[in-house]
């Protein structure tokens, strides 16, 4: 079970990234899309235990990383969606989460990691940014997934809580 | 992987008490080790340079997904056509007025003509120049773009080592320059846009033959545009003027290879020098057909258009 559902996640993160760089660039505001592997690594924090939660956010943000046309330091995207995975897992209650409970923990998760992304790159200087360019960024992605999280997360959850029943939420 | 696939066995054995609460422990240590992982990571990249020890592990992620976001974008573009068939009247209205304008514009660079001879001379040079490289173009399409969350300029392209292209090769569409590839794949290359902040290319000011250089701004809008700085101070770019490449043959940058045209000029006084803005020629926000220049006579998986105009 557990290795059909590593499958199932890394297939889920993989298909994110493919329409995430093909298909939204067309619906793209000022070239800011929103994050689907984020997306998916939420979606498995609000139904799976942490310790795969923890290390999907890491795999999710190691493709983002390596993935054409990335061209940033490897290991940002990494380090940013292993803390959303972290905070996401944190905010998890004990029984199934609310509508209103996912959203707020996808804007959260999208605040902390775009953030984090942004700031790492105000600290190694890889390109210098101005400080109101990348708060426009960091809110028009929050935007972005909170839009469309009605339409990605719920299939998500409803497929990793049938990919590991003992955790599923009744 | 395996580690946890042995936690299950043990999950399954303990009272729904205790599952609750181990489903709300987040694990601390195991965040603090893939945080440090990361951290590692960016260190080996930074420090790697060029010659990162990741850029094999991109290369193989590339290979995977490369093929995969050519499919997808090819799945994709007949419905991005869509809203082309809907254009009101009132968008074709706005076109004509449009091209009334530039029709105009045009007609007085005519006008202009005489004073215009001793620059053509220069640019005959140019053009001479672009075609004695010989250099050919390999025809591909825009298959993915870098998000603006990344704060990196960069596209995926559906052509790549098979199709002859190598890295540090121009790319240019029917407008004038795109940028230039900085990895490539077998079936898909990654190109560095002219507009990226990381982004500096040689350019020539066309009428004054003023070299400097020109650096991406970090915006998809045309007109925030480049930022051009001279190499001498002293001399001020005019407005209108045309921006095209200088570099080598070897370079990342082919000479020759039309950037954009200066629209303003601004003359900082602190650091004695002049910033000119320049429009580029291409709009970044809808680039689909580009071409690679490579050297003429390659070999390459697709046809090749040569600098006379065959196609091979």
């Amino acid at each position: 079970m557990s290795r059909l559902r590593w499958v199932v996640a890394l297939l889920a993160v993989v298909v994110a990234l493919v329409v995430q760089v093909t298909l939204f660039p067309h619906l793209a505001w000022h070239g800011i899309v929103p994050n689907l592997c984020l997306l998916v690594v939420v979606a498995a924090a609000l139904t799976v235990e942490a310790p795969f939660v923890l290390v999907l956010g890491f795999a999710a943000g190691l493709t983002l990383d390596l993935a054409p046309p990335a061209d940033h330091i490897a290991g940002r995207w990494a380090v940013a969606l292993t803390v959303a995975a972290f905070l996401a897992a944190r905010v998890r209650q004990d029984q199934k989460p609310s509508a209103l409970a996912v959203v707020g923990t996808v804007a959260a998760a999208s605040f902390a990691a775009t953030s984090i992304f942004a700031l790492s790159g105000v600290l190694l200087d890889d390109p210098a940014m101005s400080v109101s360019g990348l708060l426009e960024v960091v809110l028009v992605a929050v935007v972005w997934d909170v839009l469309l999280t009605p339409f990605v997360l719920p299939p998500l959850m409803r497929l990793f809580a049938r990919l590991s029943p003992q955790w599923a939420a009744s | 992987m395996g580690a946890f696939g042995g936690h299950d066995g043990r999950e399954r054995r303990w009272t729904g008490l205790d599952r609750l609460e181990s489903r709300n422990r987040a694990p601390r240590s195991l965040l603090v080790a893939l945080v440090l992982a990361s951290i590692t990571l960016i260190t080996l990249d930074v420090s790697g340079g060029a010659s990162s020890p990741l850029e094999p592990a991109r290369r193989a992620v590339g290979e995977a997904l490369g093929p995969a976001e050519s499919a997808a974008a090819a799945a994709v573009r007949p419905f991005t056509a869509v809203p082309a068939w809907f254009r009101s009247k009132g968008d074709l209205a706005d076109e004509v007025r449009d091209l009334q304008a530039s029709n105009a514009d045009l007609r007085s660079q005519v006008e202009l003509a005489g004073f215009d001879r001793n620059r053509l001379e220069q640019y005959d040079a140019l053009t001479a120049a672009a075609t004695d490289l010989g250099s050919a173009l390999v025809p591909a399409r825009v298959v993915a773009l870098g998000s603006r969350q990344s704060q990196s300029f960069t596209v995926t392209i559906d052509a790549g080592a098979r199709a002859g292209i190598g890295p540090d090769m121009t790319v240019v569409n029917n407008d004038g320059l795109v940028g230039r590839v900085l990895r490539v794949t077998r079936s898909t290359a990654t190109v560095l846009l002219v507009i990226d902040p990381d982004s500096t290319v040689g350019g020539r000011v066309g009428s004054s033959m003023e070299i400097g250089f020109v650096t991406g701004s970090g915006s998809l809008d045309q007109k925030t545009g480049l930022d051009l700085r001279l190499v001498d101070d002293a001399t001020v770019p005019a407005r209108g003027d045309t921006v095209v490449t200088w570099g080598s043959t070897t370079g990342p940058y082919a000479p020759g290879v039309p950037i954009g045209t200066i629209t303003d000029v601004y003359s900082s006084l602190r650091e004695a020098s002049q910033r000119a803005v320049v429009k580029p020629f291409v709009d970044f926000s809808a680039l689909d057909v580009v071409g690679v220049m490579v050297p003429s006579g390659s070999d390459s998986d697709r046809a090749v258009i040569e600098a006379d105009g065959s196609l091979k």
